[in-house]
């Protein structure tokens, strides 16, 4: 952290300087003076960031590649517990996530594309009423959301018990029972996400498409989903990721009867099913941090290039 | 808005479908929880659910549990972080970048695995530090009673949707013109911030407070996996043996916070670029 923080403080020394050859040296000095505190003001925070959050990434790395002797004997640095995390069970589990997150995303996607559009032909009044529920809906998520879900559709839920649905084979435990609840706060965060792209669509694009004889469905293929593009990605990769960051919401309902990474961490670091998997817990921690830092590589880039068009 | 009408009225029938059934999706099974709680197949209506609530041991320490910890991650945060983003948008504009992926990476790492790598970290305490001062502090931050380690992690955890928050606050504002007036009108550096930039950002204040305590309210990962029994991880416990009871106090808690958060974008959300900070979470 700390060499991060003397380049910019080093530079402006240097830009001070070429300033300083002009004869009015002297007003130069005083902001300067003023402006060395300015980035003091940011030590406290990148040093908390350094301690709370570097400590632990670095534990978890060092973790991950710490393989314990079997033997007893001294621990020895390898990659045998990341061999270990996309193997068997685990790989199952990583995978299931995916999966679950990809189709939850998919669908929350489209799903929510429909709705943002209906969000923005619609009246003022309607679309600050959908636009603050989606705001907080999309942050309802965990605990409560799995229990409003358990009372509703679960194996008591008011739903199962008066549509019978339980005799139709419908189960809240299994993974469209996730994907249904997911969508909960997955279409919220896509109508926030794509709200503004709709927002940007020009009126003037359709009428000119409509002008020169363009259909409804040329219009949205040719011109508006080319230019939304960048944005529906944005977000798909922003649900996907969200939905494969979740934990309480499948812990509290489903327990581990759906193979999802999230629920392997929590019972090898708690030693639930296999004693001293701490290490291989941290190495599918990496595994997480590795897809999740994959999703924010798309995800920057797409929003990047959706605000230039959407500007 | 207005260039919108043009084309409003050509599509009602298909809008109101989809408005429709998105209704339906997103009240039922709020609707259904609360027929949950007060219809139990055996005993008929009853409100014992919400009645005994108060009464059932472990709800008002749990509660109280979250409640300080959010009040501090909520002071801890904004100690943090307003100095710091006032005094970038001031005078280091170079180190903005650095703030922001700093403030953004805890996007990346997700609350299961940071609380993994945490885990990892307080077992250092017994195993390698038994002997020196450093064991003292590693038991300070665990204490049940205020486990000062979730402080921390919720302060991580809460960096990416703050930073949002009071960045566009603080877009908003023009910091500069702000403090160049008070400070030549003799104000001192801290006297600047607090009574001539803050009163200026009371609604990206307040949006970033209410977003942590939303969060800490009902976070559950990190507070389970640590041990710890704060709020959320008290309805999961009593969910077992008490169902009625355990639904009923999340729909209290789901009020309570959409309360909360709807009082916030009534207050502070018809401000442009408000809107925005609300996606954060994700």
């Amino acid at each position: 952290m700390t060499s991060t923080l003397t380049t910019p403080a080093a530079s402006r020394t240097g830009s001070g300087k070429r300033r300083g050859r002009a004869p009015g040296a002297g007003p130069d000095a005083r902001p300067r003076r003023r402006r060395a505190p300015a980035w003091l003001a940011a030590v406290p925070l990148l040093a908390f960031t350094a301690v709370a959050f570097g400590v632990p990434a670095i534990a978890m790395l060092g973790g991950a590649f710490t393989v314990d002797d079997p033997a007893g004997g001294p621990a020895s640095y390898g990659t045998g517990n990341l061999a270990t995390s996309l193997q068997g069970a685990y790989l199952t589990a990583l995978i299931g996530s995916v999966k679950l997150s990809a189709t939850a995303a998919v669908l929350a996607a489209l799903l929510g594309l429909p709705l943002a559009q209906a969000v923005v032909t619609g009246s003022r009044a309607l679309r600050e009423a959908v636009l603050t529920a989606s705001g907080v809906l999309a942050n309802f998520g965990g605990v409560p959301l799995a229990f409003a879900f358990v009372a509703t559709l679960g194996n008591a839920g008011v739903l199962t018990r008066h549509l019978g649905l339980a005799d139709k084979g419908w189960s809240l435990y299994s993974f469209w029972g996730l994907v249904v609840v997911y969508l909960y706060f997955l279409v919220p965060l896509m109508v926030l996400t794509i709200t503004p792209a709709l927002d940007g669509l020009r009126t003037q694009w359709r009428e000119a498409a409509r002008s020169n004889g363009a259909t409804t469905v040329q219009y949205w293929r040719h011109v508006a989903l080319p230019v939304l593009l960048p944005s529906l990605l944005g977000g798909l990769v922003l649900l996907f990721g969200s939905a494969f960051a979740a934990y309480a919401t499948a812990a509290a309902m489903v327990g581990s009867a759906v193979p999802l990474v999230t629920l392997q961490i929590s019972d090898a670091l708690s030693g639930n099913v296999l004693v001293g998997q701490e290490n291989v817990a941290l190495a599918l921690s990496l595994d997480m941090v590795v897809v999740a830092g994959l999703v924010m590589a798309v995800y920057l880039p797409l929003q990047r290039r959706s605000s230039r068009w959407l500007a | 808005m207005a260039r919108l009408t043009p084309t409003a009225p050509r599509s009602p029938q298909w809008r109101r479908w989809v408005l429709g059934l998105a209704g339906l999706y997103f009240l039922v099974p709020l609707a259904a929880s609360v027929v949950f709680t007060v219809d139990v197949p055996g005993q008929g209506l009853t409100l014992d659910a919400y009645t005994k609530i108060i009464g059932t041991e472990g709800f008002t320490s749990s509660l109280l549990l979250s409640l300080g910890l959010a009040a501090v991650t909520i002071a801890v945060v904004l100690l943090l972080m307003v100095p710091a983003l006032v005094a970038l948008r001031l005078g280091a504009p170079r180190l903005r970048p650095v703030v922001e992926a700093v403030c953004s990476l805890p996007l990346v790492v997700p609350p299961i695995a940071f609380v993994a790598g945490l885990g990892t970290v307080l077992k250092w305490g017994p195993e390698h530090l038994a002997r020196t001062p450093l064991f003292q502090t590693f038991v300070a931050l665990q204490n049940p009673d205020f486990p000062v380690v979730l402080v921390l992690a919720y302060v991580v955890m809460a960096l990416p949707f703050t930073y949002r928050a009071l960045d566009a606050g603080l877009r908003a504002v023009d910091v500069r013109t702000l403090v160049e007036a008070a400070r030549s009108c003799g104000a001192g550096p801290v006297r600047a911030l607090v009574t001539a930039v803050l009163p200026n950002l009371r609604g990206a204040l307040m949006n970033a407070a209410f977003l942590v305590l939303a969060l800490v309210l009902g976070e559950y990962t990190v507070a389970q996996l640590l041990g710890f029994r704060p709020f959320a991880v008290w309805i999961v416990n009593i969910s077992g043996s008490q169902a009625q009871m355990s639904v009923a106090v999340s729909v209290l808690s789901l009020l309570v916070t959409w309360v909360l958060l709807l009082a916030l974008a009534g207050a502070g959300g018809r401000a442009p670029g408000a809107r925005r900070t609300r996606t954060a979470k994700g």
